[in-house]
């Protein structure tokens, strides 16, 4: 067994176990540093498979980015250190009992497909071959889904501001 | 204990997804609802890198794919955020049980 198997089992368990905390726990607080124990493994992932660009851009938003975020807003809605309340046993079982009724289907179905591969030649995902296909209008490019998403972000920004808003008392 | 391939990534993705809709159902809490659906989303960019990388490795679609849901759980987080923070103000709580002004 090489080091590169080691690794890859050793960020898998790392993602999996932290993402069973962060939805265990009932510290809110600690959710959310398993959470980004959670998105470190994912970007780990993708270091392991070489996807370097894909890796960099998980760090730097999700880690870098939402959790943060999640962290900011546990800050200003929650008291720190203060547990969350129980839920019922009944309503954990059904939820346990769904979610493993539904992946051992979707594992099922996994196991019994065989998936078919293509023959061409590989593309390097380099962050050159990246930047020329994102912004290519020739066929396969993806300049107007690149032109919607940063509309979508720019309304989102101004949607968040609008929200957020403290409604002023009208002036008489 | 074998070379990782295809379907341990995809064994992986799916273990999160279900990890993700168990903790969706049984959160009351709006933050640790939104957690989950972060991983929900994770698990979704997962399967495409693997799929890009193990099958179709011809072409970068499933790249940008994960380019673009990483963009719009970005912009959803902090929608999601300032819907909370507002909903904390007017209620003083956050949790789903305490907000049924809309259910009517």
């Amino acid at each position: 067994m090489s080091g590169a198997n080691i690794i890859f089992y050793l960020l898998a368990a790392i993602t999996l176990v932290s993402a069973v905390l962060a939805v265990t726990t009932r510290m809110i607080f600690r959710a959310a540093i398993y959470l980004l124990f959670c998105l470190i493994g994912i970007a780990g992932i993708y270091f392991w498979l070489q996807y370097e660009f894909i890796a960099a851009v998980q760090i730097v938003v999700y880690v870098g980015g939402i959790v943060v975020l999640i962290i900011f807003s546990i800050f200003l809605t929650q008291q720190a250190g203060e547990e969350l309340p129980k839920q019922k046993m009944g309503r954990q079982l059904f939820s346990a009992l769904a979610a493993f009724c539904g992946m051992a289907l979707v594992m099922l179905q996994l196991v019994q497909h065989k998936f078919t591969t293509t023959a061409n030649k590989a593309v390097e995902p380099t962050v050159s071959n990246i930047g020329n296909q994102m912004l290519g209008v020739e066929e396969g490019g993806y300049s107007l889904p690149f032109e919607v998403v940063s509309i979508l972000l720019l309304a989102a920004l101004i949607g968040c501001i609008v929200i957020a808003l403290k409604s002023k008392p009208e002036a008489k | 204990m074998m070379q990782p391939g295809l379907y341990h990534l995809l064994f992986i993705s799916t273990a999160l997804f279900f990890i993700g809709v168990y903790g969706f159902f049984t959160r009351r809490n709006l933050v640790t609802m939104l957690m989950s659906v972060e991983l929900i989303l994770n698990s979704v960019n997962l399967n495409f890198i693997a799929f890009n990388k193990y099958l179709w490795y011809d072409k970068m679609d499933g790249l940008f794919f994960t380019i673009f849901i990483i963009a719009i759980a970005a912009a959803e987080a902090a929608v999601a955020i300032a819907i909370i923070i507002n909903l904390y103000r007017s209620h003083q709580s956050i949790d789903v049980e305490n907000t049924e002004d809309l259910r009517y």
